[in-house]
């Protein structure tokens, strides 16, 4: 608690706060961030160009009648803040208002760091990246290229606002990428795979399996088949399978397009959207997952928030001037890049819980299908519900058996038809690391589920 | 563009707007200072100070107004072939010190790289004004007032049923390169950009439409046609249901080829050819085009949102013509792959913020050919799909191996004739083959900034997969 003060002593943050309502406003807050950021990259087996960040600022915000006035700075000394508070609160200019004084300051902890990331060497970071590359090349001799990266970021953030909110987290990631290109017979593919999570350096210490799995990746495309193209059942593999639901679901919850009538989930509360057997959650507070905080960019705590019970929808994601609009209170969910952006509602970790089938009973269950392991990514329009993720491993299913690797496959739907073809869930639930954009802002954002099958979804490939 | 004749001055020349860019210089000397006290053998630093303004505006009412300056420094430093690279924010003195030890104790540790180093010849391109002044004149409320013209032009649209929101963006950028080969170089650029995205259809049937458009001023914006551009296009899918799958020739119109240009762009990078990632490495000075396509870097353009008078590292910009007549003539370069590859650098080095160091890009891309007015590309493709929309580009653009997978949505067109709108389909195929299969260019040319700084006009291409029912 007392390292909150660090950054700006709760003393101050009063003073800005009554600053920036001088000439009145709903809300007004004050999100402090100190960010130190180290990336390594070992490409061609060198390491090159090694990366070290380190950011400070604050972004302040007034809302007033649904209108978000907010600027930044690269500062957090009190001279700075009282004058963009002065010159936000002109904008803003209403009738005066006296912020609420603010609460003890509130810390929790969701995730123990064994080993700070600070405290191990940059040499040993880069061993570390070295052996996943040589592990990735162990993998036979078409593995011709690796590109092995470590990552890590601390930040600390404070966060201070007139309903007397005052809320502090320290947020620890590392992350371990590693990308292999295969070649044989003129014929180029890669893979990638990753690892990460709120955690320190123990959770990538060892993990040189990622070197292997992206070179199991790029070998196996070198046998592949084209994507074949035309409506047919697909069974989505466990862990980054999940980016289905963060797309085909999650943005659509988002309560930001909801009350603009910009989802296709809007007005869909209490209304069936996918078989009983469905249930998904929303959960920043997963233990060390790689989208968990404790609290919010604006200093709600984060929570788990169930948004689909037995196929029926109950819940969206709120963000604190979204849930002030639709009476309903915040979910945690109100997340932004960095001080340099305003806050917006964002999902966290979004997962399918576990059904009772195994992953083989639902490839069994298909007679000509597409087994679609890993996503390189997605992309949805919640105002349409078209979504569309490319297939970065995938096999055909024939006659209830896995067989040839296909590449170029690529799934488009639509959400609500997408939810109701899923016809069978496994019991294995893995939750993977992702990137989420929105609104040209970037988050960690965790996606999981187990082994999930749709009766019927189109696959784009290459092969008429 | 600005077309008072006021600020035309050179970049830095002490007009009103420029003022700041004093203190960019001041920080990249300071930085530049410490990391050759610190040790380096060599040291650049590149310091910007951005000036930026965003308004959302949704039933005419203001959503989000933000304003903000920031500031930073991004140092390189070379100690023995090795190089390292570490950021501040703000211009505070002691930051940027620790920033620039930073810089070479990260050096110390890296492998040595062959060609590493500053450039041999630094310097500005003669590049016309790039920093309008009237932006930094332009008041909030005149910025609020062209976003709620672009929504009002959007509802006039009769299929419009609702507008998303209305976003307008501005940014005035002073930055300043300062290494120690003896380079100073400062310039100043502004951009102002506003986009809208409108709806036609009912909720469950509904579509959407995108417009754009960019400038170096608020005043260069057209909110009418912004916005009338997003109704039109939202009303050209409504009641878009899936099509079935086939492969023909389709015609992408200037934002779709934005996007797949944009894919080719990256993988024309030097950097990713040495290293076996591009579907390009071995075709150099090879036909990998239609005879007819000019495919040019240039980041000399007055109008060109990635125009600057040096690259990150600071080479002076050019244009460069990386296929021309069907033939792949160059990779693009920095000093490194440059060095590397036994030729000169094409000024490539693309820094996207002070937290970046250069990487190997390519600046504004322009594809030229002979243009056809859009009917005759229509007439042209007969059957087949013009399509407007893609999604899902990264993930679904291998950037290894060149094939493509993307989500898609657009109108079929039958008899030369457009008919009924399609969604909910992807377009495939390997972006080398659309290169060669480009049968024809519209006369539709625009600057589309969404994916990279691409200038393009529609294209009509052959041997598209489409897949839907």
């Amino acid at each position: 608690m007392a390292e909150a003060s660090t950054l700006v002593a709760p003393d101050v943050a009063e003073r800005v706060l009554a600053r920036l309502l001088a000439h009145g406003g709903e809300l007004g807050e004050l999100f402090c961030e100190e960010r130190r950021s180290l990336a390594l990259v070992r490409d061609d087996r060198r390491l090159e160009r090694p990366q070290l960040g380190s950011e400070r600022g604050a972004c302040l915000r007034i809302v007033r009648d649904g209108a978000t006035f907010y600027g930044y700075t690269d500062s957090v000394s009190e001279g700075e803040l009282l004058a963009l508070a002065a010159s936000l609160a002109s904008a803003a200019r209403a009738g005066a208002r006296t912020p609420a004084p603010l609460a003890a300051p509130r810390q929790r902890r969701l995730h123990d760091v064994a080993v700070a990331p600070t405290a191990v060497s940059i040499a040993d970071k880069a061993d570390l990246v070295a052996r996943v590359d040589e592990a990735a090349r162990a993998q036979g001799v078409a593995v011709v290229q690796v590109r092995a990266g470590y990552a890590e970021s601390t930040r600390r953030v404070a966060i201070f606002n007139s309903d007397g909110v005052s809320a502090c987290d320290e947020r620890t990631r590392v992350r371990l990428t590693c990308q292999a290109v295969a070649r044989r017979d003129g014929r180029t593919e890669s893979g990638v795979e990753t690892r990460g999570g709120c955690a320190g350096f123990e959770l990538v210490a060892d993990a040189t399996d990622v070197g292997e799995r992206a070179a199991q990746k790029a070998l196996a495309l070198l046998d592949a088949v084209d994507a074949p193209t035309g409506e047919m059942p697909v069974v989505v593999g466990n862990g980054f399978g999940g980016v289905l639901l963060h797309e085909a679901v999650g943005h659509g919850l988002e309560a930001d397009a909801v009350q603009k009538g910009a989802s296709v989930y809007a007005g869909l509360l209490g209304k069936r959207v996918a078989p009983p057997f469905v249930t998904a959650y929303d959960d920043g507070a997963l233990a060390g997952a790689w989208g968990s905080d404790g609290c919010d960019d604006e200093g709600t705590a984060t929570q788990r928030t169930t948004i689909i019970a037995e196929g029926e929808l109950v819940g969206y994601l709120y963000d604190l001037v979204r849930a002030r609009e639709a009476n309903a209170a915040p979910t945690g969910n109100g997340r932004r890049e960095s001080y340099r952006h305003p806050p917006l509602p964002r999902m966290t970790n979004t997962y399918f819980a576990r059904g009772d089938a195994s992953p083989e009973d639902l490839i069994a269950g298909v007679r000509r299908g597409l087994y679609a392991v890993s996503f390189g990514g997605g992309q949805v329009e919640p105002a349409t519900g078209d979504f569309v993720f490319g297939v970065s491993e995938g096999y055909l299913i024939e006659n209830g058996r896995v067989t040839a690797p296909v590449r170029g496959a690529t799934l488009v739907g639509n959400c609500l038809r997408a939810l109701a073809a899923i016809d069978g869930i496994a019991d294995d639930l893995e939750i993977a690391t992702g990137f989420c954009g929105k609104g040209g802002q970037s988050v960690p954002a965790g996606v999981g589920q187990p082994h999930v099958r749709l009766r019927s979804i189109t696959v784009g490939g290459t092969r008429a | 563009m600005s077309g008072d004749g006021h600020g035309r001055a050179s970049a830095g020349a002490g007009a009103a707007g420029r003022r700041h860019e004093l203190a960019a210089r001041a920080a990249a000397e300071t930085a530049l200072e410490a990391a050759v006290a610190a040790g380096a053998e060599a040291a650049d630093a590149w310091a910007e100070r951005r000036r930026s303004r965003r308004v959302v505006v949704w039933r005419e009412a203001v959503e989000e107004l933000g304003e903000a300056v920031s500031c930073g420094v991004g140092v390189r430093a070379f100690v023995d072939g090795r190089w390292g690279f570490a950021y501040a924010s703000g211009f505070a003195s002691d930051e940027l010190a620790e920033a620039a030890r930073a810089a070479v104790a990260l050096a110390r540790i890296a492998d040595r790289e062959t060609g590493a180093g500053l450039p041999d010849h630094c310097g500005q391109a003669g590049v016309p004004d790039l920093a309008d002044e009237r932006l930094l004149a332009a008041t909030s409320d005149h910025c609020v007032e062209l976003a709620r013209a672009c929504e009002r032009a959007a509802r006039a649209q009769r299929a419009v049923t609702d507008v998303e929101q209305v976003v307008y963006q501005d940014a005035w950028l002073e930055v300043a390169l300062a290494n120690s080969a003896s380079f100073a170089g400062a310039f100043t650029a502004s951009s102002a950009w506003m986009y809208c995205t409108a709806f036609a259809g009912e909720v469950g049937e509904r579509m959407s439409g995108f417009g754009l458009d960019i400038a170096r001023a608020p005043h260069g914006l057209d909110p009418e046609r912004t916005g009338r551009e997003a109704g039109e296009r939202a009303a050209l899918l409504a009641g878009a249901t899936k099509p079935p799958s086939r492969r023909c020739a389709v015609v992408f119109d200037a934002f779709a080829a934005a996007a797949l240009v944009a894919a080719v762009g990256e993988m024309l990078s030097a950097e990713q050819v040495e290293r076996g990632r591009s579907p390009f490495a071995d075709k150099l000075g090879a036909e990998v085009a239609s005879s007819s396509l000019t495919i040019a870097d240039d980041a000399t353009l007055p109008d060109g949102p990635a125009s600057a008078p040096f690259d990150g590292e600071g080479s002076p910009t050019g244009r460069t013509e990386l296929i021309a007549g069907g033939r792949l003539l160059t990779f693009v370069h920095d000093v490194r792959t440059a060095r590397r590859a036994g030729t000169n650098t094409t000024a490539n080095a693309l820094r996207s913020s002070y937290r970046t160091p250069p990487v190997v890009g390519v600046s504004n891309l322009v594809v030229a050919g002979e243009q056809v007015p859009f009917a005759q590309l229509l007439a042209t493709l007969g059957d087949g799909f013009y399509i407007t929309d893609l999604s899902g580009l990264h993930s679904g653009v291998n950037p290894v191996s060149g094939t493509f997978s993307v989500g898609a949505s657009g109108v079929v067109v039958r008899g030369g004739e457009l008919a009924e709108p399609a969604r909910e389909m992807t377009v495939a195929g390997s972006l080398t083959d659309l290169l060669r299969n480009v049968q024809a260019l519209g006369d539709d040319r625009r600057w589309v900034p969404l994916a990279g700084s691409v200038s393009t006009p529609s294209l009509l291409v052959d041997g598209i997969t489409v897949s839907g029912r």
